[in-house]
């Protein structure tokens, strides 16, 4: 592909993760602020989300919205302020999008069948 | 107000330092005529460009107390700090000698971003009728005033962190021909304004809009690449 | 905060702004995820690390961050409102709402966190 397409689309995914995540990232932080009023346990945080499959699909688009909209911003940071090559760049992104999606996830799925009391 | 003002001038190349004058102060003064003050009656030796002088031609563009400006059109009650300005050449190009830089780059980055013409007519065929209200014609408008000075280059930041980066008056230039209907141009045009160095590079600090002194804004002209590299992309041609 | 000469402007405090957020939180994600993943440890585990942040300077970063986050939110908005709509004099009120709206985001966070 060339590196015209490759910036172009990067551009375009970069855009349509961020529209996924603002609404995303609203709901969050709504969540939060709801989360530690009268102080925040596990108790509290499993007993809402495990079991549950809309918070299961909401946490999951999120990861993976997260996955594809940081390491982008990220390789432009790198590439602009850092000397190192367009190819290394492409691999920190790769491979910080692959951290994500394994730590992501890992948390997702450990707390949807988590249960209170273990 | 003092009767005269410490002007420090950058001197040498890319190594230098600066140089300070004491020039009288005269009312309604510019840092133009400040410049050619110092060259006319203390130092000879000192380089800089102006053309125009009545803001027209962009020659005399230089960095003013940090900011890049025509220095015909920037009047020292507007610039001077305690009694002081400083003036330099514009950021971002090679330095040439004291206050003047190459615009090769700069001129280089126009031809490279395809802001150049390509006629798809004979000189046979009829003429093109544009309506001034055609609204890609406004579109072209909005970014057609631009003289090439070369101040929003300076005044970008990306240019100075992306060697490779068009800039905003390479950009500016060529939206203005991706929207000429009697150009045709627009693949090639659209391919050279992506990629690394192209439309996407650009964060909308918008350094180019606050500087530009006609008041263009190549950062519009940036975003209208960005969506029309996206629509080419998603259509496949480029 | 004043940055040198061509820098001191609206739109480009906004764009530190946002770049120094998103890379906070890049940096920030992966603790984030971790802790969350304890919960796989059992409800003790995560409980133990919860108590950790009850620490004050430990919810002071909190709130921080909550506030970078709405920032870059806020910030991203305006950048692709600019991007579709295109940019006008307006878009410099933008950016005073969006930091606006991230420091009452923290503050709502602050009230109900202490």
């Amino acid at each position: 592909m060339s590196n015209a397409r490759v910036e172009t689309k990067l551009w375009v995914w970069q855009r349509l993760s961020a529209a996924v995540l603002a609404v995303c990232v609203v709901v969050h932080l709504i969540v939060i602020v709801y989360a530690v009023q009268d102080g925040l346990s596990a108790a509290e945080i499993i007993g809402r989300v495990s079991g549950n499959f809309l918070w299961l699909a909401f946490y999951s688009i999120f990861v993976t919205a997260i996955a594809v909209h940081a390491p982008i911003g990220v390789r432009t940071i790198l590439k602009e302020m850092t000397d190192i090559s367009p190819k290394a760049t492409h691999m920190i992104m790769a491979t910080f999008s692959l951290v994500i999606l394994a730590m992501g996830f890992r948390a997702v799925i450990g707390l949807f069948t988590a249960s209170v009391g273990a | 107000m003092s009767n005269s003002i410490k002007v420090s001038v950058w001197r040498g190349r890319e190594t230098g330092e600066f140089q300070s004058f004491d020039v009288p102060r005269q009312p309604s003064q510019t840092v133009l005529d400040v410049v050619t003050f110092i060259q006319r009656n203390i130092d000879p030796t000192l380089s800089y460009r102006f053309a125009c002088r009545v803001g027209m031609c962009g020659s005399c563009a230089m960095t003013v107390n940090g900011k890049p400006r025509w220095t015909c059109r920037t009047h020292v009650d507007k610039v001077v700090e305690d009694g002081a300005i400083q003036v330099s050449p514009l950021r971002n190009l090679k330095i040439v000698k004291d206050l003047t830089c190459d615009m090769t780059e700069f001129f280089d980055k126009m031809n490279k971003a395809e802001g150049k013409f390509h006629p798809t007519k004979t000189r046979n065929d009829d003429f093109d009728v544009i309506k001034p209200d055609d609204p890609t014609r406004k579109l072209a408008a909005q970014g057609i005033e631009c003289i090439g000075c070369a101040v929003c280059y300076s005044a970008c930041d990306v240019v100075e962190w992306n060697k490779d980066y068009l800039g905003p008056a390479a950009l500016n230039r060529a939206w203005t021909l991706v929207n000429d209907v009697r150009d045709g141009g627009n693949k090639e045009r659209l391919t050279a304004i992506s990629g690394d160095s192209g439309c996407h590079a650009c964060h909308s600090q918008q350094g180019c809009v606050k500087h530009c002194p006609k008041n263009l804004s190549p950062t519009n002209s940036i975003v209208g690449l960005k969506r029309a590299t996206m629509k080419a992309a998603l259509k496949g041609e480029i | 905060m004043k940055l040198s000469g061509h820098r001191n402007h609206a739109h480009y405090w906004a764009f530190v702004l946002h770049r120094v957020s998103g890379l906070l939180l890049a940096i920030f994600l992966p603790a984030h995820f971790y802790v969350l993943g304890l919960a796989i440890q059992g409800e003790a585990a995560m409980d133990g690390f919860i108590r950790w942040t009850d620490a004050p300077l430990v919810k002071a970063a909190e709130v921080i961050l909550i506030i970078l986050l709405a920032a870059h939110l806020t910030g991203g908005l305006r950048l692709m409102a600019l991007e579709f709509f295109g940019s006008r004099e307006s878009s410099k009120t933008a950016v005073a709402i969006g930091a606006g709206i991230s420091l009452a985001v923290g503050l709502a966070f602050l009230i109900n966190v202490v």
